[in-house]
């Protein structure tokens, strides 16, 4: 297979001796300007892959804070047309950051599955990653995603056993992404051992990139990730970074730009150093 | 889209969940392998003589079935005043309104802590809207000793205040969930979180015939203990089967507990009756998935959802708490899309006076919820001719509605 914008990515990570730092933000949040403004200062600020989140407005496996940054972008505006819109308006400027769209089913499906794979490949999206379609699903989206060049992500989680985990690989590509914890995102924090044993048990068994996420919120937790795990995935603290600049309305503020690449400019940090300290 | 009718309807799911493009498993990778483990458990219990003669005992003595199936002759002789000459169907009730718990929802309940017991399981946790699943839950729960916590949407949980203590008084916890309108599917939302979280060691009782694979089944499965008995009872009373059946749709499962065992009847008409709120046209005032919704994926099964031209999905509107849900049961999508069961809707106001109705005319204080398939027996019956035969599911009593039918009707208690 021919390699992606992702796997040049990790490839290049590698290469530096760290982990990647995959952010995630909801695309229209808090409007889509701002958001725009956000994606564009991401890779600058130290992301080396960016997921982006399609609202939906029961976002099942997420916790309060998505599903707040997901309401925020809904209530905003936000449609399926105008993410792929953001796609488009940021690889035009950035021709090396690989973008995952991440989110729920229906809204892809109420968009028309061709039509979607054909957008998004045609928008410069990268991967996709959809909560709601497991390995039982394959044949919904994941295979013919692959004809349109594009990756399919899947989440393994502490339940994803031995016997399990090759159905989940099987018809993964770009990166496989660990769910650290038993539980939704934006609660609680992994345990960085367990996580060790787990990214150790999933690599016997492929040698696509393991990225971590679910609960990481400072450098401390991507450093101590980033020494076992080829990426560290944050979203819930970048949203709540959002949450916070916004005015008494729930309007964008001058600030929020930099909230955001603020603290990914400090998990970027932490990224990086978790091989120095891994080598000390 | 009406797809080629099938041999028999009382074939589904496939082996994957579906029933023709519905049902299915849509869920996160945490919940699979579980979905996977009680697929097996109930598969080896549906072979288990043991669990079925426990569950047929309790049905028995602890619920009081089989429930009556009931001649209602002063509603067929009202209906019949204004009917045109030769018309005017009698109309039978199968009583699930009778049982412990005061609907069907307990049919389902005993089924799935046996299932729960079977499997190991410490926590029961449900989502309930009307509170009746929520009651039902929390009454097996009590039975079995087992700790048990209701995801209750915020505003039904002000709407349905009666069932708000009683599942306090049997020793649930209560969550009410104030995200989006603190409704059915918020409450739902916030189990399968609840449930990702605690895998390890907790059992969702789902309370309808819907959600990811094996639930629509096994639901259904533990309901059509209403249609079973409603055939025997029918043919006894009458020597013949019914000429048309009627049930109330929220998710669905009162109404396939009573279809199912007559779907391969060619002659015994279906109709499903849904949320028509404030009506069809109004936009997000209606529960009605079937009629006003199209096809997508929520809550881990593919089916009719009310859902805007992105795919997000409204919360709907119903005087019932019990039928304000945005999906529907999937195996209810198939049976629309292959025409063997007609689904029409009936708004708030219809529902109301056939509440009002049948308190009067025959004593029995309906639940909204079946007061909708009522309305719909209102405008059939008097248009079939007398010697036919309507049979509804009576599937929950009022007891718990008459706070707000006091309130719609400007009456303060
Ligand atoms: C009495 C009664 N009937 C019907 C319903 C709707 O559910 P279903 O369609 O699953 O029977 C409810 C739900 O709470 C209910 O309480």
């Amino acid at each position: 297979m021919s390699t992606s914008r992702i796997d040049r990515r990790f490839v290049a990570c590698a290469a530096e001796g760290r982990a990647a730092l995959v952010t995630f933000v909801s695309a229209g949040d808090p409007d889509y300007d701002t958001s725009l403004a956000i994606l564009e200062a991401l890779p600058g600020a130290g992301a080396d892959v960016i997921e982006l989140g399609m609202p939906f407005s029961d976002p099942m496996a997420e916790g309060p804070p998505i599903q707040r940054s997901s309401q925020r972008a809904l209530r905003a505006g936000q449609t399926m047309a105008k993410t792929l819109a953001m796609v488009r308006a940021f690889r035009a400027g950035d021709r090396d950051t690989p973008i995952v769209l991440m989110g729920y089913y229906n809204p892809i499906y109420s968009y028309g599955n061709e039509a979607f794979l054909a957008d998004a490949a045609a928008a410069g999206v990268d991967g996709l990653i959809v909560v709601d379609l497991p390995p039982e699903a394959d044949d919904e989206l994941c295979i013919p995603a692959a004809k349109h060049g594009l990756n399919f992500i899947r989440l393994a989680t502490p339940t994803t056993d031995d016997r399990r985990l090759p159905a989940v690989l099987a018809n993964t590509s770009g990166f496989i992404y660990y769910v650290s914890i038993l539980g939704i995102t934006g609660t609680a924090s992994p345990d960085t051992s367990k996580v060790a044993a787990a990214v150790a048990r999933i690599k016997k068994h492929t040698t696509l990139p393991v990225a971590v996420g679910f609960g990481v919120k400072t450098a401390e937790q991507a450093s101590a990730i980033g020494r076992t795990a080829d990426g560290v995935v944050v979203g819930s603290a970048l949203v709540n970074a959002i949450a916070a600049s916004l005015d008494g309305d729930g309007r964008a503020t001058a600030s929020t730009v930099g909230a955001v690449t603020g603290l990914v400019g400090e998990l970027a940090r932490g990224a990086r150093l978790a091989r120095v300290a891994a080598a000390e | 889209m009406t797809a080629a009718a099938p041999n028999t309807f009382r074939a589904g799911p496939d082996e994957r969940g579906f029933f023709g493009l519905f049902g299915g498993r849509f869920v996160a990778e945490t919940l699979m392998p579980l979905i996977l483990d009680l697929e097996r458990a109930y598969e080896d219990a549906k072979k288990d003589p043991a669990f079925k003669a426990e569950l047929e005992h309790l049905n028995t003595h602890y619920t009081g079935r089989p429930s009556p199936l009931y001649y209602a002759e002063r509603l067929t002789e009202h209906l019949r005043k204004d009917a045109p000459a030769g018309k005017g169907a009698k109309v039978y009730f199968k009583r699930d309104e009778l049982n412990h718990t005061g609907s069907h929802k307990i049919n389902n309940c005993l089924g799935q802590i046996l299932l729960a017991r079977r499997m190991g399981k410490t926590r029961i946790i449900a989502e309930t809207g009307a509170g009746q699943h929520g009651v039902a839950t929390a009454t097996v729960a009590a039975r079995f000793g087992l700790p048990c916590e209701i995801y209750m949407g915020a505003t039904d949980v002000e709407r349905q205040a009666p069932n708000v203590f009683r599942m306090k008084l049997l020793g649930a916890e209560l969550h009410p969930v104030t995200a989006g309108n603190g409704t059915l599917k918020d409450a739902m939302n916030e189990a399968l979180r609840d449930w990702v979280t605690n895998v390890e060691n907790t059992y969702y009782l789902i309370g309808t015939a819907a959600g990811p694979h094996p639930y629509p089944e096994l639901v259904r499965d533990f309901q059509s203990v209403i249609g079973r008995e409603a055939k025997e009872q029918m043919l006894a009373a009458e020597g013949r089967l019914p000429d048309t059946l009627v049930a109330c749709i929220g998710g669905g499962s009162n109404a396939i507990g009573l279809f199912h065992p007559f779907l391969d009847d060619k002659d015994v008409a279906i109709v499903g009756v849904e949320a028509g709120g404030h009506g069809l046209d109004v936009e997000n005032g209606h529960a009605a998935s079937m009629n006003g919704g199209r096809p997508g994926v929520l809550h881990g099964n593919r089916t009719y959802l009310l859902q805007d031209d992105d795919g997000q999905i409204l919360e709907g509107h119903s005087i019932s708490a019990g039928l304000d849900y945005p999906g529907v049961g999937p195996e209810h999508s198939w049976l629309r899309d292959t025409g063997r069961v007609e689904y029409v809707p009936a708004t708030d106001r219809e529902a109301l006076d056939a509440f009002q109705l049948l308190t009067r005319v025959e004593g029995i204080i309906p639940a909204l919820e079946p007061a909708h398939a009522l309305a719909e027996v209102v405008k059939r019956a008097p248009r079939m001719d007398r010697d036919r035969i309507i049979l509804m599911n009576l599937c929950g009593r009022g007891d718990k509605d008459v706070f707000s039918v006091a309130r719609h009707l400007g009456v303060s208690i």
